[in-house]
C-alpha cells in the first residue's frame, strides 16, 4: 500500500522530479577574471559584461566582491549561481564574525571551503556553473587561488578563467615577476584584458579593477580601455577570400 | 556535601538554585589523579600523575592529542575523557578538511562547553564526569583552557585539577606571573615541580608522571620517559647539592664502620611509605 512508500519533499534532488532542478547548462554568464599578486596583496581585474547566450545582455555587473577582511573574490560562469555563492559565504563569515574572538577565516580557508562546495555540488551533478579566483592577503601572507566547477582547484602567482587561461596566462607566464609595483601590476592586467577585448566575443570594453591589501580592498570605477583598430590587417579583411564579402 | 531530596535528578533545581548532579559531577573530578597546565606566550605544557592501580597493570592514559597543535589532559572518569578527546579530534579533522586550516582552540573548547551544558539540561543524559584541561594554539598565540562538567570553560595561565592539586595550586599561584616569558625548558621544569607538589613527599620518577609539550612550532607531543626522567634528576642533584651541610656523604649510604656513627639516616627515599591510592 502507499503509505509504506515515503515521500520526498519537493526540493530533494532524488527521485524523478529531481531532473527538471539540476543545472544543465547556464544562462547569464560572465566571462574571463585575471588576477596575479605583486608587492603588497593582490589584483583582480574582470569586465562588467553578463551574456545572455551570444547577446551582451548586462552591462553593469560586478563579478568580484569582497568576502569578509581578507579576501576577494571574482567570478566567470553563471551570474545567478555566482549570487548564490556570495549568499553561502556570507552566512561563513557571519558566522565566523560573531565568535568574536580575535580568529578569522582567511583566504586560505575561504579558498578550501568553495572548493568543499564546488566538488560537492559536482558530484550530485548539480553544479555551480562557475570558475572563481580567490585572492587575499591576511599577516603579510598574500594568496590566490582558483576553483572550477568541477571542483579542481589550485595556488599560483597569477590565475585566470575561461578564456583568460588561453590568452592572458601566457602573457603572464613571461611578465610577471616577484614584488610587482601596483602601476606595473595594473599595466600587466591592463594588457591581459586588452587582448581578450579584442579576442574573446562576448568581452565588453567596460571593467574594473580590484584589489586588496592588508588595508582592505578597493574596487576601481568602471572604465574603458583604448582600442586601436586601424591595424592595415583589418582594412579590407575579406580582400582575396573567395565566395566571401 | 550531603544527600537531599533536590539531587537525584540534573534536571531538578534546588531551592538555592543549584543543580546537585551537575556539583556531584564536579566532585568526581576533584577525586580523579592530579593533572595540570601551565602556559607561556608561545607554549603549554600539560602533566599529569600516572598511578597504575597495581604494579601487574598499566596506568591509564590521561593526556590525549587532539590535533598537532591542541592537547588535552583529564581528571576524573577517564571514560567519559577518552569520548570527549575523540569528539574534539573529530572536530578538528573536519575543520581541516573544510578549511585546511587548524580549528582554533578557542572555538573548539567553546563546542566542548556547548556539549557539556547538553547533559545539564536533558532528564535521560547525565553529565559528563571529567575535568579538561585544553591546551592549544590559535591566532592569537598559545591558550590553556579549563572545562568543567558544568559546561563552563575558563582560560588560565595555569592551573590544576584532580586530587591533592591544591598543593600544585598554591606552587603555581606564586610563580604564575613568570610564566607568561618563561622559556619552554623552565615551563616543563615548573610543570615537574607543579606534579611533584601533589605528590606529597613521594619520590617523583618518570614512570608515574606524564608530561606533554605544545608550543609555536612545536606540534603537541608527550615528552618521552628518559627525558622526563632526566630533567627530575636535575632538580635532586641541584637538591643534594644545596643539602645540609651536616651529612657530606649521605647518599653513598651503606657501610659497615659503624664506629662513623652519628650518620644519621638522612630522610632519603620514601619509596616504602606509598601513599594512599587514588581512583
Amino acid at each position: 500500500m502507499d503509505f509504506m512508500a515515503s515521500k520526498q519533499p519537493e526540493n530533494s534532488l532524488l527521485g524523478p522530479e529531481a531532473d527538471s532542478q539540476r543545472t544543465l547548462y547556464p544562462y547569464v554568464t560572465g566571462t574571463s577574471v585575471v588576477a596575479l599578486k605583486y608587492k603588497d596583496g593582490i589584483l583582480m581585474a574582470a569586465d562588467m559584461g553578463g551574456s545572455y547566450g551570444s547577446t551582451l545582455r548586462y552591462k553593469n555587473v560586478e563579478r568580484m566582491k569582497a568576502i569578509g577582511k581578507h579576501s576577494l573574490l571574482g567570478a566567470s560562469g553563471e551570474i545567478s549561481d555566482f549570487q548564490e555563492i556570495l549568499r553561502y559565504l556570507d552566512d561563513l563569515i557571519l558566522y565566523d564574525n560573531m565568535w568574536d574572538d580575535g580568529n578569522s577565516l582567511g583566504p586560505k580557508e575561504v579558498h578550501n571551503y568553495l572548493t568543499r562546495v564546488m566538488y560537492n555540488r559536482r558530484n550530485k551533478f548539480n553544479p555551480l556553473w562557475n570558475s572563481l579566483v580567490l585572492g587575499g592577503i591576511k599577516n603579510g601572507q598574500k594568496y590566490l587561488g582558483t576553483v572550477s566547477m568541477i571542483g579542481v582547484n589550485f595556488e599560483d602567482d597569477h590565475v585566470a578563467t575561461g578564456f583568460g587561461n588561453h590568452l592572458a596566462r601566457p602573457i603572464l607566464r613571461q611578465e610577471w615577476h616577484e614584488n610587482l609595483s601596483f602601476e606595473d601590476g595594473v599595466k600587466l592586467l591592463e594588457k591581459c584584458m586588452r587582448v581578450l577585448l579584442y579576442r574573446d566575443r562576448s568581452a565588453i570594453n567596460k571593467l574594473q579593477i580590484a584589489k586588496i591589501t592588508e588595508e582592505g580592498m578597493t574596487i576601481s570605477q568602471p572604465y574603458s580601455l583604448k582600442t586601436y583598430w586601424e591595424f592595415s590587417a583589418f582594412e579590407n579583411p575579406t580582400q582575396g577570400a573567395v565566395g566571401s564579402w | 556535601m550531603f544527600r537531599n531530596q533536590y539531587d537525584t535528578d540534573v534536571t531538578t533545581w534546588s531551592p538555592a538554585g543549584r543543580l546537585f548532579q551537575v556539583e556531584y559531577a564536579m566532585e568526581a573530578v576533584k577525586q580523579g589523579s592530579a593533572a595540570i597546565g601551565l602556559r607561556s606566550k608561545t607554549h603549554v605544557v600539560l602533566g599529569c600523575v600516572n598511578k597504575a592501580n597495581s604494579e601487574l597493570s598499566s596506568h591509564q592514559k590521561k593526556i590525549f592529542k587532539v590535533d598537532d597543535h591542541i592537547g588535552v589532559a583529564i581528571a576524573g572518569l577517564t571514560a567519559d575523557g577518552r569520548v570527549l578527546s575523540r569528539y574534539m579530534r573529530n572536530e578538528c579533522i573536519n575543520y581541516n578538511f573544510t578549511y585546511e586550516s587548524p580549528l582554533p582552540v578557542g572555538r573548539l573548547v567553546v563546542q566542548l562547553a556547548d556539549k557539556a551544558q547538553v547533559c545539564t539540561q536533558r532528564s535521560w543524559k547525565r553529565p559528563y564526569g571529567v575535568g579538561l584541561l585544553v591546551a592549544g594554539l590559535d591566532e592569537s598565540g598559545a591558550h590553556l583552557y579549563y572545562n568543567c562538567p558544568s559546561g563552563n570553560y575558563f582560560e588560565y595561565q595555569a592551573f590544576a585539577i584532580g586530587s591533592r592539586s591544591q598543593a600544585a595550586k598554591t606552587y603555581l599561584e606564586r610563580r604564575f606571573e613568570n610564566f607568561t616569558d618563561s622559556s619552554r625548558d623552565d615551563l616543563v621544569k615548573d610543570a615537574i615541580t607543579a606534579i611533584r607538589e601533589t605528590l606529597q613527599g613521594e619520590t617523583l620518577k618518570s614512570s608515574i608522571c606524564t608530561i606533554a609539550v605544545v608550543g609555536v612550532g612545536e606540534p603537541f607531543h608527550i615528552l618521552d620517559q628518559g627525558t622526563v626522567q632526566q630533567i627530575i634528576d636535575t632538580f635532586e642533584i641541584a637538591a643534594e647539592q644545596e643539602g645540609p651541610a651536616a651529612e657530606p656523604d649521605a647518599a653513598t649510604g651503606q657501610d659497615t664502620a659503624v664506629e662513623q656513627g652519628a650518620a644519621a639516616d638522612q630522610g632519603g627515599s620514601t619509596d616504602e611509605g606509598v601513599a594512599p591510592m587514588d581512583i
